[in-house]
């Protein structure tokens, strides 16, 4: 087992790419630190399969190295890699018994049959398919046939790294949460490196340590749960992160203040003059609706009720703004928003920026 | 468990039935007539019961005939499945090669059956023919005409040639539809080029190769026009199989009675052969609830 170092790797499916967007996958510079669990979070298209693919080996980059621990693999094809991958489909040997297609792997390595049958018996018992271990694999349900893709990357025991690709996604909502916290007790069982793709924002946040966001072939951000939450680095981690995302709203930003329209709202430390671009981004748990004259006046359009509290919709100079309201809380008639200062992001061209002075 | 019958729905399905009165059971049943009857024309029959039958399942020359058109099915199924998926094995998956190919595949399933015939009963010739020129040249004996041994591999190669592209073509698309992800986890899964194809190709093609062999055994078993062409049936009774032999005491003999019995038991031959064909390819593998 070894950490997973990026260096300065680029792909694009093109042989000879000219422009920005004929790259898949902009260049990446990044560690994954061995025996961590992390979500690989984004949108279809940011380039999450093929940064999968390239670890795996699946790809080879167009540019830059992949090191596990310190040796080169960025040649190597995936049978040289100590790297298991999970596919989106479950793929499984149909004309196999269920043990076979768990000591494939395993009898493609040339392990002794003893080993193979400790092994996979072994397996068998955690993925919860002894009793169908002699069964065609053709005729299991998909979610069986999914643990069997999962036994199949697991049962190596020298495997590095495990990468899925949004392996719970042709599996039915129950079993979802099934299989993933037994993804998460092996993980806490075995310690490999997990990098886990997806583009539900539940399921990363829910499963990892660290989450990567990714969007057009960037990484936009790296960080924990709550810093995807608290601060997101850019406008789209923003989006993307929390139900309902966070609203941006184009504002001119002069020292610690920004101008809405002409309404004035308060920052948290001092951001001088960022000039055109600058938007300011605030989670909707930190906008308070409050009668009018407390803060910013806004016109509410709509209020959904989604349990345990109420998302109100509102306009404020002209764009879209939502707040969290409890599910008691009186809405007045005339409302206007309270912004809590500290939560209050600052963003130019979509990037955060952080003040000059607090 | 009480479903309302409603036979109005018979009339939907009396076109079909109608249609194929007329296209196959009327002339079986005239085929069904004549075998069981003999006849010395001008509209003249008397009973003859089972004794066409009986004669043709005696008959040594049927029983030569059978078993040739056995071998042959067997031989050209031998080398035009394998060589087949071979084909499509080898052929590009993207690119300009895909549609080359397919083209080139598709060509000798586009000429007519006789024109094929005509095509190798003239490569073959020893006097003006490519392939007997050069064959004759380099020291090997082989005149189709005069040899048995000749006349059957120049049939079993013009049929391989003619009828491997349709093998290939289905095999062809049959490895396409297979995704990805399964080339992509055997490489994960570490498996050798033998182990994809024995493990993932293989059992993918399961379906499409069972359309194959069902079709190409059927028309081998039937085959007429081509070697008809090529030998007429010769030298002496070598390439005879049973389409030629019954068209020969049909048409030539005028035997109606006894070739009408051969049809029918040529017939049930075929069908019984398909048959078994079918269930033991689609039982294989098929051991198992719930599966396809």
């Amino acid at each position: 087992m070894a950490r997973i170092v990026l260096d300065g790797i680029a792909h694009s499916y093109l042989s000879e790419p000219r422009r920005p967007a004929d790259w898949a996958l902009k260049e990446i510079n990044h560690t994954w630190e061995d025996g961590h669990a992390y979500a690989l979070l984004g949108p279809s298209g940011c380039g999450k399969t093929t940064l999968l693919n390239l670890i795996s080996g699946l790809l080879t980059p167009t540019k830059g190295r992949i090191l596990f621990g310190e040796e080169d693999m960025t040649g190597l094809p995936p049978e040289a890699r100590n790297i298991a991958q999970v596919f989106q489909f479950p793929v499984v040997y149909d004309t196999m018994s269920v043990f076979d297609n768990l000591a494939f792997p395993l009898r493609n390595r040339r392990v002794p049959e003893a080993e193979v049958k400790t092994r996979v018996a072994e397996m068998l018992d955690i993925i919860g398919l002894k009793d169908k271990a002699r069964r065609k694999a053709a005729g299991l349900s998909a979610d069986e046939k999914q643990k069997i893709s999962l036994g199949r990357g697991l049962v190596r025991s020298d495997v590095a790294a495990i990468l899925f690709d949004e392996p719970l996604t042709v599996i039915d909502p129950h079993l979802k949460w099934v299989l993933r916290s037994q993804l998460k007790h092996l993980h806490r069982r075995f310690g490999f490196t997990m990098i886990y793709v997806t583009h539900d924002q539940t399921e990363a946040l829910t499963f990892a340590d660290k989450v990567v966001v990714m969007y057009e072939g960037e990484v936009v951000q790296f960080g924990t749960p709550a810093e995807l939450f608290e601060r997101p680095r850019h406008t789209f981690v923003g989006y993307f992160i929390g139900s309902p995302g966070m609203n941006v709203l184009p504002a001119k930003v002069d020292g610690a203040e920004a101008m809405v329209g002409s309404h004035r709202i308060a920052l948290e430390g001092s951001y001088g003059r960022p000039g055109n671009g600058a938007e300011i981004g605030v989670r909707p748990e930190f906008v308070r609706i409050a009668p009018a004259g407390e803060g910013v006046p806004v016109q509410i359009r709509g209020v959904e009720d989604v349990g345990r509290y109420r998302i109100v919709r509102t306009l404020l100079a002209g764009h879209e703004l939502n707040a969290i309201a409890g599910e008691d809380e009186a809405l007045p008639a005339e409302a206007s928003a309270l912004f809590d200062p500290g939560h209050v992001n600052v963003y130019v061209n979509s990037h955060l920026v952080e003040p000059e002075a607090r | 468990m009480d479903k309302p019958w409603n036979n109005k729905a018979w009339f939907l399905v009396l076109p079909v039935v109608v249609l194929v009165a007329f296209s196959a059971v009327i002339p079986l049943m005239t085929v069904v007539n004549y075998s069981v009857q003999d006849t010395f024309g001008q509209n003249v029959f008397f009973w003859a019961g089972t004794d066409w039958y009986e004669q043709t399942l005696a008959s040594e020359r049927f029983r030569d005939a059978l078993v040739r058109n056995l071998v042959f099915s067997f031989l050209i199924l031998a080398i035009e499945v394998p060589l087949g998926i071979a084909v499509a094995l080898a052929m590009p998956r993207k690119g300009w090669g895909v549609s080359v190919c397919l083209v080139l595949m598709a060509l000798p399933l586009l000429i007519p059956w006789n024109v094929v015939g005509t095509i190798w009963q003239v490569f073959g010739r020893i006097d003006i023919g490519l392939l007997g020129r050069v064959l004759a040249d380099i020291g090997i004996d082989y005149n189709y005409t005069q040899e048995p041994i000749a006349a059957w591999a120049t049939v079993i190669v013009m049929d391989v040639w003619h009828w491997t592209s349709l093998v290939v073509l289905l095999c062809y698309a049959g490895l396409v539809s297979i995704p990805d992800a399964y080339y992509q986890a055997a490489r994960i899964d570490g498996a050798s080029r033998w182990a994809v194809f024995r493990y993932i190709q293989l059992p993918k093609l399961k379906h499409v190769l069972l359309i194959a062999i069902l079709l190409r055994f059927m028309d081998s078993f039937m085959i007429y026009t081509e070697p008809f062409v090529v030998t007429g049936g010769g030298p002496g009774n070598s390439t005879t199989f049973l389409s030629i032999d019954l068209v020969k005491m049909a048409i030539g003999q005028f035997d109606l009675g006894p070739a009408a019995a051969m049809s029918i038991v040529y017939f049930l031959i075929v069908l019984a052969l398909s048959y078994v064909f079918y269930t033991v390819m689609t039982k294989t593998g098929a051991d198992r609830p719930g599966g396809r």
